[in-house]
């Protein structure tokens, strides 16, 4: 018997992708450049979380006509986005054949109460946290990779680390639990109570968890790959930068040796400009994208 | 402890990029030691080596980046037995039916990237694997082999509606390739079945 869109197969694809680089591409020569630095998979958008910033109003999914440009593009996985709680964008998506579907807060939530009823789906999903709390509900919702939100397009690492810390911190605090104080645990964290138990008996999370929201350098990537991410999402770091092809190969290069500074070194030479980065406290709360989620 | 170590079989899992943890798990779980390896220079110290499961594009560009592509065929020529699962068996492969990406062309096989289809594609089945039995098997977003070539014996196939059987597991000496994921269940067989071929070598 043949068996599509099983647990196994959805986390597996995430298994697949660690220790890589996932790149946001615009258009299907954007996605050229980022198979050919080594990128493990590509994010088809129609604007890069920069750009989204800058430009305001509603975003939303990207143009069908995009994705399939960049689908046929490439060899590696497709991954798109899709509203918070918009399943009909996600339907679509998945009718397109996107490899992995990211409900995003870098989009407009569609719903402000309930996320994707991601178990409906034979498309696996991503989704953003900035905590185990939020990491867990959106893994009992039928996330099967989750990244931590960072603030993106602000090319400012200090949020990317915040959350990695507070998702780290959170399995730390769990494992040293006694197994009676799991229930007042899974209350404290929103989360259920089998998701909070089998956390405690691992010792962490039970899919892949990627860095989001902020990367700029190699240097950055290397920090989340070195601060417990399993690997990256570079959203407007590189094709906002002054030369895309030689950081994104560079980006690559540092998730892969994230623990060997000399070639840290070697590979943050001469990369050009990166790109402007955003204090985050002159960003409105309002308009910061990690609020977005529950 | 180090005395026992010593002893142990090392088998090395080309760390790159992709699922090394769960290989390095399963060569645990049979009593050896698994290793990471990031530089051609760390082949010394193994006698076997696993290249897993990832994005063929990335590791192979990172293979030629780090000069991996003679060192591994040094290894191979040394006797030493290599295992390739998904990306890994395209990596092994002397020829792919697309593409120009690198590889180690080894393996007298041709490779079809992405055969299956896309994600959504993606499946569970049980196989008949020649002198393992009956085994789950997880193909993810998987290539298939196209066709062998003398001297490879081909361990299992999977019966598809649209193409009729295909070849996803085969041998040839002390080289062995799987179309799926052994690596991500908790069946260690294909795994022993390796280390069987590394203490034969």
């Amino acid at each position: 018997m043949i068996e599509t869109g099983t647990l196994r197969v959805k986390t597996g694809l995430a298994e697949m992708l660690k220790g890589g680089v996932i790149m946001d591409v615009t258009d299907a020569k954007q996605a050229k450049i980022a198979e050919d630095a080594g990128a493990v998979a590509v994010m088809a958008l129609e604007r890069v979380p920069a750009d989204i910033r800058a430009a305001g109003g509603v975003a939303r999914m990207a143009d069908p006509t995009k994705v399939e440009e960049i689908v046929s593009m490439v060899t590696i996985p497709v991954m798109a986005k899709a509203r918070i709680g918009h399943f009909v964008e996600a339907q679509i998506l998945e009718a397109l054949g996107v490899d992995y579907i990211d409900e995003s807060e870098v989009l407009t939530p569609a719903d402000e109460e309930h996320h994707i009823n991601k178990w409906d789906f034979k498309v696996p999903f991503v989704c953003g946290c900035r905590n185990l709390g939020e990491a867990l509900r959106r893994i009992s919702e039928g996330a099967a990779m989750i990244r931590t939100k960072g603030e993106p397009g602000t090319g400012n690492i200090v949020e990317a680390v915040r959350h990695m810390r507070s998702v780290r911190e959170g399995i730390s605090w769990l494992k040293g639990l006694r197994d009676d104080e799991l229930f007042a645990a899974a209350k404290d964290l929103q989360a259920p109570y089998d998701l909070v138990k089998w956390v405690h008996d691992n010792g962490k999370l039970p899919v892949v968890n990627f860095s989001a929201g902020g990367v700029a350098t190699p240097a950055d990537a290397a920090l989340m790959m070195q601060l417990g991410a399993d690997g990256v999402f570079v959203g407007s770091g590189i094709f906002k930068s002054g030369d895309p092809a030689k950081r994104a190969k560079a980006i690559v290069q540092a998730t892969t040796h994230f623990n060997d500074a000399e070639l840290l070194a070697k590979v943050s030479k001469d990369l050009g400009e990166p790109m402007v980065g955003i204090e985050i406290s002159q960003i409105p709360e309002a308009e910061r994208m990690q609020e977005r989620g529950w | 402890m180090s005395n026992s170590n010593n002893l142990k079989v090392r088998i090395g899992v080309l760390a790159l990029q992709g699922a090394v943890r769960e290989h390095i798990q399963h060569i645990e779980a049979l009593g050896a030691v698994g290793m990471a390896i990031k530089r051609p220079r760390e082949l010394k110290e193994i006698a076997g080596l696993i290249i897993p499961g990832g994005e063929s594009t990335t590791i192979g560009k990172l293979m030629v980046e780090y000069e991996f592509i003679d060192a591994i065929r040094d290894f191979h020529a040394a006797g030493k037995p290599i295992y390739g699962t998904c990306a890994g068996m395209i990596l092994l492969a002397k020829t792919i039916t697309e593409g120009d990406q690198p590889l180690l062309s080894l393996m007298d096989i041709e490779a079809r990237r992405n055969a299956f289809g896309r994600q959504r594609e993606s499946f569970e089945a049980d196989l008949a694997i020649k002198g393992i039995g009956s085994f789950n098997a997880v193909f993810i977003r998987a290539p298939w082999i196209e066709s062998v070539g003398e001297g490879v014996d081909t361990l299992a196939e999977f019966d598809t509606i649209e193409h009729g059987n295909v070849k996803v597991m085969a041998r040839q000496g002390s080289l062995l390739a799987s179309a799926f994921h052994p690596e991500l269940t908790g069946d260690v067989r294909v795994h022993k079945y390796f280390l069987n071929m590394i203490k034969e070598a």
